[in-house]
């Protein structure tokens, strides 16, 4: 897949993953190992660039004796999934004319 | 690979970069060992899910841009400006005892709350010595024919010696308690640097 496609999806996958609740870093990889595998690392450079673009907001809780880091998505980073989901509309739209034209070859 | 061997081999490979990113990289995998271990996997098993440390140096190489580590390389550590020390040595005649009596403060209150502790374990020693010493009593009374003394001395003794013992377990719980609390302290003062680092 095209890498600047990709990352831009998978900046919408992350904040799709906190959208509904506030989560941490294993959960995010959790609940998107169904979908997509992402590596620590990677989740970790999203995670940040999201965080500088004030998409989502860090903050640190104690959990069992320790600190783990929570990531809660702002009002930018819901219209950014809003933004996402128009955007993928018009794909969609071009994606049919696209295959029509293939079909039409046949 | 353990957690520990893990972090410290990952630790020593990013060496060259800001020692804020390095923690900060750092924490976020320890979390993520942690949250797998807490989920039920071992912890060599963890470790192997977040791959070899190489694989996760070189990823984390790849996306650090090539001026920050130059940057970090040339820059010179910090100095305290002229005007940054003077203002801290003339400061200091009133800032220090400040900090000095704020610190002795939290210490004392620290050591009132281990002085209740060992008050208890003082109570719970003495009614066992108490407890001990009413048996000899017995006999003192058994010796003069006195029922009533003798019944004395051991319902004492044994009063004396049950309330030793439920003292006791008190004792080891409010010690469990004040040690818990000493770690949840310390884990709110962490707490409190790591908010600000967060904005």
């Amino acid at each position: 897949m095209d890498i600047q496609l990709k990352r831009g999806l998978l900046d919408v996958c992350v904040l799709a993953a906190i959208r509904n609740k506030d989560s941490y870093g294993y959960q995010i990889i959790k609940d998107m190992k169904p979908y997509l595998e992402l590596s620590e690392s990677t989740l970790y450079t999203i995670l940040k660039r999201l965080e500088a673009q004030a998409l989502l907001t860090v903050r640190s809780v104690e959990h069992e004796g320790r600190l783990r880091k929570y990531y809660h998505i702002t009002k930018s980073g819901i219209s950014r999934i809003e933004e996402f989901k128009t955007d993928w509309n018009e794909i969609l739209s071009i994606y049919n004319f696209i295959t029509r034209e293939e079909d039409g070859n046949e | 690979m353990n957690k520990e061997g893990f972090v410290n081999e990952l630790k020593q490979k990013l060496s060259g970069l800001p020692a804020e990113d390095i923690e900060e990289r750092l924490s976020f995998y320890i979390e993520m060992i942690d949250d797998r271990v807490e989920d039920g996997m071992s912890e060599e098993e963890a470790v192997s899910e977040i791959g070899s440390v190489d694989s996760v140096v070189e990823q984390i190489m790849s996306e650090i841009p090539l001026t920050k580590l130059v940057k970090q390389k040339v820059k010179p550590k910090r100095k305290l400006k002229t005007w940054e020390i003077v203002l801290l040595a003339c400061g200091s005649p009133v800032w220090a005892p400040l900090l000095i009596a704020a610190a002795a403060v939290v210490f004392a209150l620290y050591i009132v709350l281990w002085a209740l502790v060992i008050c208890i374990y003082a109570v719970d020693l003495t009614c066992a010595a108490c407890a001990i010493a009413m048996i000899p009593m017995a006999f003192v009374y058994g010796k003069d024919g006195n029922a009533a003394g003798v019944l004395y001395s051991i319902s004492a003794a044994l009063l004396l010696a049950g309330l030793a013992i439920l003292l006791f377990f008190a004792s080891i719980a409010v010690t469990k308690a004040v040690i818990k609390l000493t770690g949840k302290a310390m884990l709110k003062l962490k707490t409190s640097f790591v908010g600000k680092e967060n904005r």
